[in-house]
């Protein structure tokens, strides 16, 4: 069975690892009450999407 | 192999797919708005659509093929009177689905599939020039003293005629909503300067389905003061 010949260095570890790094979420922003949303879906805080209410909230801040 | 297979497999067995999918059609029809799955949603389109272009066709064969997909004569009998009138403008498309996010539990994406009733702003693009607008709009308050001194009884005829008319325009078309909403604001402040509650209600309302905010805020504070 192929077994690895040397244990990995710090450096060699550190160079596979550096490609794995996590990458923020895209975020934008709600153009009616401007809390931040995630791209191409319903608002979480107001319910709406492109000037259409989809869901009601319980209660709107303004 | 996949060949010639269309259909999202869903579920394991074919006989509960077409279970499945024809309660989804079924409660569609029904509710015209219902929330599930990415992947049931997108399926359901294609079959949504099926049927409306069978209930447009509206002969008794296409009813019978109708029957023949849904369990439920009552939805049949709505699909073919009111849904097949509503988009005789309407060649395809009829379905919308609409992103809500991850479900808890699964992760599932979840969304909403509507019948279309409605259309939607068009572009995010154009919804960034709203928080452009809104400085303009601010800047209005401002300026009211100096219009209520020039422009007495002439405007609040004008705002009382045009008022309305915008209010017209902007149902009619949602997409125009941008600048209509911005002459309407115009049109309302004069209103208000006006002293007439009523068109400040409406303004209200209008303003509140044009999602600004910011100008509804001070419509708002501006009614406050008058009452």
């Amino acid at each position: 069975m192929a077994v690895p010949k040397r244990k990995s260095s710090r450096s060699r570890r550190g160079m596979r690892r550096a490609h794995k790094s996590l990458k923020a979420p895209a975020v934008s922003v709600c153009p009616k009450c401007k809390s931040p949303k995630l791209p191409h879906r319903i608002c979480p805080s107001c319910g709406t999407y492109r000037g259409k209410v989809f869901l009601t909230m319980e209660e709107e801040e303004f | 192999m996949r060949h010639r297979k269309k259909s999202r497999r869903l579920v394991g067995k074919w006989e509960h797919r077409k279970a499945l999918l024809r309660n989804l059609l079924v409660a569609l029809f029904i509710h015209e708005r219902i929330q599930t799955t990415e992947a049931k949603a997108k399926e359901l389109r294609r079959l949504a659509d099926k049927m409306i272009v069978l209930a447009k066709r509206g002969d008794l064969a296409a009813r019978r093929q109708a029957l023949s997909i849904l369990p439920d004569k009552a939805v049949v009998r709505k699909l073919f009177s009111e849904i097949k009138d509503r988009y005789a403008y309407r060649q395809s498309g009829f379905t919308r689905i609409v992103r809500i996010g991850p479900r808890r539990g699964d992760a599932a994406m979840m969304v909403i599939i509507e019948l279309v009733t409605d259309k939607l702003e068009h572009k995010p693009a154009a919804k960034k020039e709203a928080p452009a607008t809104t400085p303009e709009a601010k800047e209005k308050p401002a300026a009211e003293p100096v219009e209520e001194v020039k422009e007495t009884e002439a405007a609040e005829a004008k705002a009382a005629e045009s008022a309305p008319a915008q209010e017209e325009k902007v149902e009619e078309t949602p997409q125009a909503v941008e600048t209509a909403a911005e002459e309407a604001s115009e049109a309302k402040e004069e209103a208000i300067t006006a002293e007439s509650s009523e068109t400040t209600k409406e303004a209200e309302e209008e303003t509140s389905t044009t999602s600004q905010e910011e100008t509804k805020e001070e419509i708002k504070e501006e009614s406050e003061k008058k009452a």
